[in-house]
């Protein structure tokens, strides 16, 4: 759906990044068009190689485009230098500067762009309160711990108030626990703020617990952009699917579609009604993708939709993953079942087993 | 508890056991270092005393020293003894000299370090595969000889060498310019003797300088001025000073250099002591000369140091 371009904080049109010269040319970004929203939580997510870093480091300012335009507010931003965007970084690897204290590093983009000393101090004893440094703030950085490190560069990112802030893989360094912790905080930040945050990262559960929308790259491309619920239940293509989240693969057959949901007729000769992204045109030979959750065992193969064996059976805590080797063959699926302390039914491995779906849970999508 | 198996004998024992070895390894480094030790104390420390002890002595007519303490060589430096009324007269030439050697080296060090810079900067910043031809570059001069590379530059700086002839033949000029045995050609000679000691240890510094910093320093509205002066300068610190010292304190003793191009008309250090060791023949006054050289390079550094480690702090 198209946007009203004043609403836009970020507008990248036909983005075409190539690296290296001849025959060694790689298509970083291979014609890119995203918009991101005024005060929006926008996450770039995709496998290692996949341009988002690149897409960032346009918008930074670090890289230039090949091709294409990136509008800030509407003003095309693509060729200036980064010290002339209103727009910060926080970087993987932080980048602080280690001749200077905590205080100097936050206050260091306000005096490059030449505040009054009063301000500076204001602004710095602000952001060290509100990323709860104020008792570091004389320490050298490589005196404080990695958490710190990454409140520094966050506070350091966010003083001289950007219009947007980039977010490089920013979390990648911190241990589990500490991670959970700074998305939370980075979340709280971004409300309190109010700032744009346009965050980079592969790890899906990442993107889907802290983004208000999502932008699903691979190989130079985005896949698909929206809510992390429309992405999660609604993949568009196979590749998103499988990225995000588990997912099981099912050949079939269609038989007839209308209005978007397709009758696809499985080996068995079961059939399933199965919904399909817009502007596809599913025929003959296709994937039916479903979630393990989605779907449910029964203990009478008869009232299965798909039928199999029970092989393998996985205990997670929160739930239990049971691996169906179908009769038809071809890839195990998953039925994940969350564990209660009322669970009636008890499996065991190698018994004979039916698959239902719940309404909606299957979908055709594109290879 | 499962520590009590652990009784306090066992525990001590192992302490012991530590201490003896890290006392072991610990005389077994003391015994590695003993060779340098030992050519350090023989070649560094002995002769500095004896230095020390010959500039408190008196010349014998035909050099070498007489075995009898004086600090005539000291009041030498600075006072002349007058040969018909004995009074004591103050003579500044050694000292004008003195200054004029700082002087030499501090341009020196200060050209070395505006032409290092770049140099460096430039060699750190290519890609890695190409950064050893570089400095293989940067070391090429050290193949050969310094006296034939000060002779070199005679011939071409010289009023019949390469660049006269070719500015009289392009017609620039109509008589040569006198570039020999002048201040320019010792000032010349000592800037190419030194740059490569400036640039190398100002490349080790920038090669490890994290440029992901630099965009960061850009990403916060810095220009490039400010990226130089705020982050790359206060970054590579410490190979503008190991680069300033290695400039410095050989450029202020420099001798081949100054003889050759200078043609003794104008003295530095270097000329100045080694002629008290020849046709002056007085030992006293050389030791006398070198160790006020040496104490002169202390004092600065010291400065030096003291300043410069200062400003690294408040960034």
């Amino acid at each position: 759906m198209p946007e009203q371009p004043g609403k836009n904080a970020i507008e990248v049109r036909g983005v075409r990044k190539v690296f290296g010269t001849g025959e060694n040319q790689v298509a970083a970004l291979d014609t890119v068009s995203v918009s991101i929203r005024e005060n929006e939580f926008f996450t770039l997510l995709g496998p290692s190689g996949c341009g988002k870093t690149t897409l960032l480091r346009l918008i930074a300012g670090f890289d230039f485009p090949t091709a294409g335009e990136i509008l800030l507010h509407g003003q095309d931003i693509a060729p200036l230098p980064p010290y002339k965007r209103p727009v910060n970084t926080v970087f993987q690897s932080y980048a602080l500067f280690p001749h200077m204290t905590v205080a100097q590093n936050i206050g260091f983009g306000l005096e490059m762009l030449g505040k009054p000393k009063d301000e500076i101090e204001a602004r710095v004893a602000q952001m060290l309160k509100l990323v709860k440094m104020e008792a570091l703030k004389a320490r050298r950085t490589s005196q404080i711990s990695g958490g710190q490190q990454q409140r520094v560069a966050l506070a350091r990112a966010l003083a001289p108030q950007p219009k947007v802030l980039l977010l490089d893989e920013p979390l990648s360094a911190l241990d589990y626990k500490l991670r959970k912790e700074m998305q939370i905080e980075l979340k709280r930040l971004q409300n309190e703020t109010g700032i744009t945050f346009i965050f980079v990262t592969h790890d899906q559960e990442e993107a889907l617990t802290m983004s208000d929308r999502i932008a699903v790259m691979s190989a130079g491309k985005i896949l698909q952009v929206g809510t992390p619920r429309d992405i999660y239940d609604r993949p568009a293509e196979r590749f998103v699917a499988d990225f995000i989240g588990e997912t099981n693969f099912l050949p079939g057959t269609v038989v007839s579609k209308q209005a978007g949901v397709a009758t696809v007729k499985f080996a068995s000769s079961a059939t399933i009604s199965a919904g399909y992204p817009e502007g596809f045109d599913p025929t003959g030979e296709v994937t039916l993708v479903v979630r393990p959750e989605h779907a449910d065992l029964v203990p009478d193969p008869a009232k299965g939709t798909i039928t199999g064996t029970l092989s393998n059976i996985v205990y997670f805590g929160t739930d239990t993953h049971y691996h169906v080797k179908l009769d038809g063959g071809g890839e195990n699926f998953i039925v994940r079942h969350q564990n209660s302390r009322s669970s009636a039914v008890t499996y065991e491995t190698g018994i004979k087993v039916g698959v239902q779906f719940e309404e909606d849970a299957a979908r055709v999508l594109k290879d | 508890m499962t520590t009590a198996t652990l009784s306090p004998t066992t525990l001590s024992k192992a302490a012991l056991f530590e201490a003896q070895a890290v006392k072991t390894s610990a005389r077994r480094n003391r015994l590695l270092s003993l060779p340098a030790l030992i050519i350090i104390g023989v070649f560094g420390v002995l002769p500095l005393i004896i230095i020390c002890v010959y500039s408190f002595l008196v010349a014998a007519p035909y050099g070498g020293v007489q075995w009898q303490f004086s600090t005539d060589a000291y009041f030498n430096f600075l006072f002349q003894r007058d040969i018909f009324d004995d009074t004591l007269q103050f003579t500044p030439d050694f000292l004008i000299i003195y200054l004029r050697s700082f002087l030499f080296a501090v341009v020196t060090t200060i050209i070395c370090l505006l032409l290092g810079f770049p140099t460096a900067y430039f060699m750190a910043t290519r890609p890695p595969a190409q950064r050893n031809w570089w400095v293989l570059l940067i070391t090429i001069p050290f193949w050969s000889n310094l006296l034939v590379r000060t002779l070199a530059i005679m011939f071409i700086i010289r009023d019949e060498g390469l660049i006269n002839d070719a500015l009289l033949a392009l017609g620039v000029i109509d008589k040569p310019i006198t570039m020999l045995y002048t201040n320019f050609a010792i000032q010349l000679g000592l800037l190419y003797a030194f740059l490569p000691f400036m640039v190398l240890p100002l490349y080790s510094s920038l090669e490890k300088l994290d440029f992901r910093l630099v965009e960061a320093a850009y990403d916060l509205y810095a220009t490039r001025r400010q990226v130089l002066w705020r982050v790359i300068i206060p970054l590579s610190k410490p190979g503008i000073i190991a680069g300033c010292l290695l400039v410095f304190i050989p450029a202020l003793g420099a001798y081949v250099t100054p003889l050759i191009l200078g043609g003794g008309v104008h003295l530095m250090i270097g000329d100045l002591i080694a002629q008290q060791f020849g046709s002056g023949r007085n030992w006293p006054l050389g030791c006398a000369q070198a160790l006020i050289l040496m104490a002169a390079v202390l004092v600065a550094l010291f400065f030096y140091v003291r300043n410069t480690s200062g400003k690294v702090q408040h960034g």
